[in-house]
């Protein structure tokens, strides 16, 4: 991993600093009250010889939703992984440039990707609730951690399980397996299990799209129900989806941020024409 | 074929070459047929074996008949007919034959059928068997005061009881009561398993506290020299336990030799088919049923009596005859071992292997040398495992931790820990291919769920990939333990012996004696099948102790599939 420590400057989202090859990006997104969060800078990154990132530079807002879209291989589910390093695991990854959390380099050497880990939770496209009870799905973060005290791991089920809106449901089926619930519960139950370890963003990796319409009907209410608690992006490849739940947006294209900025301006009058080619469906 | 090819019709018009009939491969299943047969072919072989050995090991324990045979020469002979055969009889033979029987001879292209009879009294005629020609055969009959008498020594006697001798009071054979007999028969057999009793548990009691006591003062002398006080004060303190112990052997020895005294005043007398007698003390008789004369309820009670024998007591008749307690004992032990060996290596190994390991060239050729290890001969391991495990890990023992019993070794030759060590050494590559397929079948989402936990690579493994692994775990378990259970060459190097005076756990400190050699069910069959001094005998012991070994395998492995599939519910349910 290279760390690009010449930081570019990115003025309010008027200007993109991009490589020169590419074409600026154009940024204007709606700020967060309390200032970014998350932020990349010149990132790019390789799978072997190949590069599926280019030299991304966006901020993410604390407390605000932000939605990834693009058409598919356009590497928002690479980005998105990228902020926990769960791209680490795989073998020949290559970085470049810069992602901060809440101004400490993500990448920066010495850095404790397991704490790192539990700053961020993160919902995967399937669900996968371990072959354990509910309850020890939901506290496996803590477990990991070293807690014992059966009182803080009761208090932390309900908590995250309120907060999943998963309380009503399963509270009385706590130490049934999680492989008996449905399709929308168990990632209700990813969720929760998520926000167990009172992370600080949460993020979704397309969550609705191994599920029913109702259920991610559910899964949508949740979100807007945690905007504020929790900075959550989140990948979707439904624009309907991004429309209803995010704040701001980011279209990505052929590992390129093309344009990032609020979700109603993206959706109803983008900057850039390959952003309104995309969200109209001529293209993607 | 040549006929339309000449006229050329099909090959210049070429409307069948538009419409190219669908190729043979590709219309119904003809396949089907092979891949059905195979299964078949492969079935038949299984169940053909199990039935084999299941009818003759489910029948050798019932009783025969017994026949009562006058030749034409005018000798009798009494045994059990065991089964008949056409043979060729020598030319010398058929020349003193009538010339009824001659022609006849020829008629058959000079066959004729021969019968082999079980006729026991090995200490009269030096054979247990013997065959007979039937034209040989004046008559035969089945006498109802024939016995079937198995005996502790010399295997079975058959014949009729002359007179028995209960503590001077004679009778006669046929004027003894049945239920007398029986009385005293069973109040012998009592005295003598009190005598055994006190033999091999009283007195060898005594014998390993005076072997301990002679060890505790070997080992002082090691230590502290044999002048220094510290080998005087545990030299007084032997000679004290020494003498206590002399007090108690003095006891036991005259209480056995009072047993001893009695047991032979009650002696029985057999007369066999041609008129010899043999005397033997009551108590030397294990069970004896006048086989003619028993009913479906007296034969189906021999029958489970000698099932119980089999299944509870010890060999005797070098094996050929009594039970195989030890030997199932051994077996069984041998085997849980071997998993518990087994179990961690293989396991450890795979999840370095398939987890940690840097999926590399020096991988590759790790794994393939484990598949290869797959096919080393069982013996070359028996062979390493006497030299490695018994002669250098145990020879280094015994001088570290039993230098007062030295010359005599006490790990340092094979034992039941060896055997299973390299028993575990046999298996392990099964349980690490299983494993590793198992952990490589655990779902990437499961994994990186608990990273994004926060979990660490181990955690993760402990907590998510080696559960949902398990099943698949066991399974490998299941191949090695039955394996392993089935394997005897390289025990025969390392700890299997024909008879063992011990079982590997008993009520003696420290209960579970790995040093101690052992029986072995597969050990016991080429034991009984090839090593004896009767083939023929020992042939029905070879199918029932093969029934046992069969027996006891599955019952292992329906154990264990059990646990697997109580694992894999627990894993199968859910929507995904």
């Amino acid at each position: 991993m290279q760390s690009d420590t010449s930081e570019r400057v990115r003025p309010g989202g008027a200007a993109a600093a991009a490589a020169a090859s590419a074409p600026a990006a154009a940024y204007h997104e709606r700020p967060g009250p309390e200032g970014s969060l998350v932020e990349t800078r010149a990132f790019s990154l390789w799978y072997g010889a190949t590069q599926a990132l280019f030299d991304i530079t966006f901020d993410i807002h604390k407390g605000l939703v932000t939605a990834l879209i693009g058409p598919s291989g356009c590497g928002k589910s690479t980005l998105l992984r990228c902020f926990n390093r769960m791209n680490d695991l795989i073998d020949g990854v290559r970085f470049a440039g810069e992602m901060r959390l809440a101004g400490r380099g993500i990448y920066a050497a010495g850095t404790d990707v397991i704490a790192l880990r539990k700053r961020m939770g993160m919902v995967f496209q399937k669900p996968n609730p371990f072959p354990m009870s509910l309850f020890e799905n939901v506290v496996y973060p803590l477990r990991v951690d070293g807690v014992r005290d059966r009182r803080i791991l009761e208090d932390a089920v309900e908590r995250a399980l309120r907060g999943a809106a998963l309380w009503e449901e399963a509270k009385d089926r706590l130490q049934e397996n999680a492989l008996g619930l449905s399709g929308g519960q168990q990632q209700r139950l990813c969720i929760a299990r998520a926000i167990a370890s009172d992370p600080e963003v949460l993020l979704m990796d397309e969550p609705c799209s191994a599920l029913d319409p109702i259920a991610t009907a559910r899964i949508e209410e949740l979100i807007d129900e945690l905007r504020g608690r929790y900075t959550i992006v989140i990948v979707t490849h439904n624009m309907q989806q991004a429309s209803r739940v995010s704040d701001n947006t980011a279209f990505m294209y052929l590992g390129r941020l093309i344009e990032y900025g609020e979700t109603r301006t993206i959706f109803t009058t983008p900057k850039l024409k390959q952003t309104s080619d995309y969200v109209t469906g001529r293209f993607g | 074929m040549s006929a339309t090819e000449t006229t050329g019709g099909g090959r210049t018009g070429g409307h069948w070459r538009r419409h190219r009939a669908t190729d043979i491969t590709a219309r119904g299943e003809p396949f089907l047929w092979m891949l059905g047969g195979g299964l078949a072919f492969g079935v038949a072989m299984i169940v053909g074996f199990l039935v084999l050995v299941l009818w003759n090991g489910l029948a050798a324990f019932y009783p025969g008949p017994i026949a009562l045979v006058q030749l034409t020469s005018g000798d009798t002979f009494a045994g059990e007919p065991v089964r008949s055969e056409p043979f060729e009889p020598p030319e010398s033979e058929v020349a003193t034959l009538s010339d009824a029987l001659r022609a006849e001879i020829a008629d058959n292209a000079g066959m004729a059928v021969r019968t082999l009879y079980r006729i026991g009294n090995f200490d009269l005629y030096g054979e247990d068997f013997r065959w007979v020609p039937d034209h040989a055969v004046a008559s035969i009959t089945y006498p109802p005061d024939y016995y079937h008498v198995e005996r502790l020594e010399w295997g079975p006697f058959i014949g009729r009881i002359l007179r028995v001798n209960f503590d001077g009071l004679e009778v006669a054979g046929d004027a003894v009561s049945a239920t007398a007999l029986h009385e005293q028969h069973g109040a012998a057999r009592e005295r003598w398993r009190r005598l055994r009793s006190i033999v091999k548990g009283g007195i060898g009691e005594i014998n390993r506290e005076i072997e301990g006591a002679r060890l505790d003062l070997r080992r002082a002398a090691l230590r502290h020299g044999v002048g220094a006080p510290e080998y005087a004060e545990v030299k007084r303190e032997l000679d004290a336990t020494l003498a206590g112990l002399e007090r108690e052997y003095a006891t036991l020895a005259a209480e056995a030799a009072r047993l001893k005294a009695l047991d032979e005043r009650f002696t029985i007398t057999f007369v066999d088919g041609a008129g010899s007698e043999t005397s033997e003390r009551l108590s030397s008789v294990v069970r004896m049923f006048p086989a003619n004369d028993l009913g479906l309820g007296g034969k189906l009670g021999v029958y489970l009596s000698r099932w119980g024998e089999f299944v509870g007591d010890e060999p005797r008749e070098a094996n050929t005859e009594g039970g195989v307690l030890p030997a199932i004992f051994g077996t069984a032990a041998m085997t849980l071992l071997l998993v518990v060996f087994v179990a961690p290596f293989g396991v450890i190994t795979a999840l370095y292997l398939r987890e940690y390991a840097r999926q590399g060239r020096l991988v590759s050729i790790v794994r393939v040398s484990v598949n290869n290890l797959a096919g080393v001969p069982s013996i070359v391991y028996g062979v390493f495992g006497l030299g490695f495990f018994a002669y250098i890990v145990g020879a280094n023992i015994d001088t570290f931790l039993f230098a007062e019993r030295l010359p005599s070794p006490t790990f340092g030759t094979g034992g039941l820990l060896w055997a299973s060590l390299t028993l575990a050494l046999l298996t392990v590559p099964v349980v690490i291919v299983a494993t590793e397929e198992a952990l490589a079948a655990v779902p990437r989402s499961m994994r990186e769920g608990s990273l994004a936990c926060g979990a660490s690579k181990w955690q993760t493994i402990r907590r998510v990939v080696l559960p949902r692994a398990m099943p698949g775990v066991l399974t490998g378990l299941i191949l090695a333990m039955a394996r392993g259970a089935g394997e005897v060459a390289p025990l025969m190097l390392v700890g299997v012996v024909k008879l063992a005076p011990e079982l590997p756990i008993d009520g003696v400190f420290p209960f579970l004696h790995l040093e101690r050699s052992f029986m072995h069910l597969g050990f016991h069959i080429y034991d009984v099948g090839f090593q004896s001094r009767n083939s023929e005998a020992g042939k029905p012991m070879v199918f029932v102790t093969t029934l046992l070994l069969i027996a006891l395998i599955a019952l292992m492995n329906a154990g264990a599939i059990i646990v697997r599939n109580r694992l894999k519910r627990r894993y199968a349910v859910g929507h995904f």
